[in-house]
């Protein structure tokens, strides 16, 4: 089983269309899980992360059904066959 | 690379906005416009420039998604098409630990460096490319600068918005910083020096400091490098000496307080400005929108108020949202918070609205296509 990174229609154009990403199950947290995703598409990643590595104000992560921000943020761990979906925050003027 | 659309001499105003960035075009009579986008609707432009050097029609913008960060966004056909960076071409390097919130200024170089663009964002850093837009890296010597722990932010964030340069000497360079002040640098970037003697900062104890002042913007003409105009947060100033020291020149303004303020393209004794009412109270002052206007560098300020609303007018003019072409008559333009976009093609005598629901304007730049950058 792989994990599945889910991207809200905002990010599949820098994700050559795709929708959902599939990486290796070996990562073991978001964070691998997102520096996996930046090594194929690292266009995805500059709009989810800051060029520091912190999640970006405006953009929720859920693995499974749980935000990370009430998790471990990006440490949090991520099981075997698990669905982390990226999605932006209910926010704006 | 695509076509571009307009012929030589068709002016164009580039208006950034809290919703996308629009381009309004028309011929040299600057009669009758039209309006194009918006271009990444949703997403605010606060930085917006046309480049026409080493053969380009380009025109760059900075879109800020609320969500997914900035972006410079580049189109070689007037905005039928734009192609630039997936990638985050502007990006602080971790040993900063900074992280780039909004893009506040695009200034091309110089005509015989086609491909030196400069970019000034926030947190108050200073890029510079050297492939036209592509890529992009911080200048070491402000991003490293001394007062930078002492750097407070102002209601926009610790913004970098000024860049001035120097067809005279082109090791120097000015920059202004909200709150920070004006900087000077006559190494080409390697140091910076504080140039803030006799600015006043009325927000501190200590009201005129080495730093600190709250600069809303700083112009010059090529013809008199040496010689600086500065809206201040409260105050009108002028510098002959390239900011080594300023003296008050608001004579005869209904308020010293403003954001916006734009050299002539033609005339280095002419300038204009946007008076604000106050701080606490931010809409053009007297409730008359009125551009004032000097002819003789800040000796006197005239209104110039035909075409524009002199009653219950409760508009603001942010910093960047007052330029000019380079079409004489100089065509004068400014957008408001109220997503207005007034026009003059006689340098100001008089008005008309070119865009009136547009959304809050951030900035707005002008060029006459074949002319290069106003």
């Amino acid at each position: 089983m792989t994990i599945s990174v889910a991207l809200p229609h905002a990010l599949t154009p820098y994700a050559s269309g795709s929708s959902t990403l599939s990486v290796d199950d070996k990562c073991s947290t978001v964070a691998d899980a997102l520096a996996a995703v930046a090594a194929q598409w690292p266009a995805v990643t500059d709009r989810i992360l800051t060029e520091q590595g912190a999640l970006r104000r405006h953009v929720n992560v859920f693995v499974g059904d749980e935000s990370i921000r009430f998790m471990d943020g990006l440490a949090t761990a991520v099981p075997h066959g698990a669905t982390i979906t990226v999605v932006p925050a209910v926010s704006g003027g | 690379m695509s076509a571009p659309r307009h012929a030589p001499g068709t002016a164009l105003v580039l208006v950034g906005t809290t919703k996308g960035g629009f381009i309004l075009s028309s011929d040299e009579s600057r009669e009758h416009w039209t309006l194009d986008g918006p271009h990444f609707p949703g997403e605010a432009v606060y930085a917006v420039a046309y480049d026409e050097r080493g053969g380009r029609t380009r025109t760059l913008m900075a879109a800020q998604s609320n969500h997914w960060g900035t972006t410079i966004r580049i189109s070689d056909d007037h905005g039928a098409t734009w192609s630039g960076h997936d990638r985050q071409a502007i990006r602080f390097p971790e040993s900063s630990g900074l992280s780039l919130a909004q893009i506040w200024q695009i200034t091309p170089g110089y005509a015989d460096e086609p491909d030196v663009v400069w970019c000034g964002v926030e947190p108050a850093a200073l890029f510079k490319s050297m492939d036209a837009g592509e890529s992009w890296t911080p200048v070491e010597g402000l991003l490293h600068h001394e007062h930078r722990p002492r750097w407070m932010p102002g209601g926009g964030g610790l913004c970098l918005h000024t860049i001035v340069r120097d067809p005279a000497n082109r090791d120097r360079m000015g920059i202004a910083i909200s709150t920070a002040g004006f900087y000077r640098t006559d190494d080409g970037g390697a140091t910076w020096q504080a140039r803030n003697a006799g600015v006043r900062a009325v927000f501190l104890p200590n009201q005129y400091p080495e730093f600190g002042q709250c600069v809303h913007k700083v112009v010059s003409h090529t013809a008199r490098p040496e010689r600086l105009f500065l809206q201040n947060h409260w105050g009108l100033y002028r510098s002959d000496d390239w900011g080594d020291s300023w003296r008050d020149i608001a004579n005869g303004v209904p308020s010293d307080f403003g954001f916006a303020m734009q050299m002539h393209p033609h005339d280095p004794d002419t300038v204009y400005i946007v008076p604000i009412q106050s701080d606490a109270f931010r809409v053009v002052a007297e409730s008359k929108l009125r551009v004032y206007r000097t002819r003789n560098a800040g000796a006197s300020w005239e209104p110039l108020t035909e075409g524009l609303p002199q009653q219950d007018a409760y508009e603001n003019v942010l910093r960047d949202a007052l330029t000019a072409d380079t079409h004489s008559p100089a065509g004068i333009y400014f957008g408001t918070r109220g997503g207005k976009v007034f026009a003059s093609a006689s340098a100001g005598e008089s008005w008309r609205e070119i865009a009136d629901a547009l959304p809050s304007v951030c900035c707005v730049k002008s060029a006459v296509v074949g002319a290069g950058c106003a």
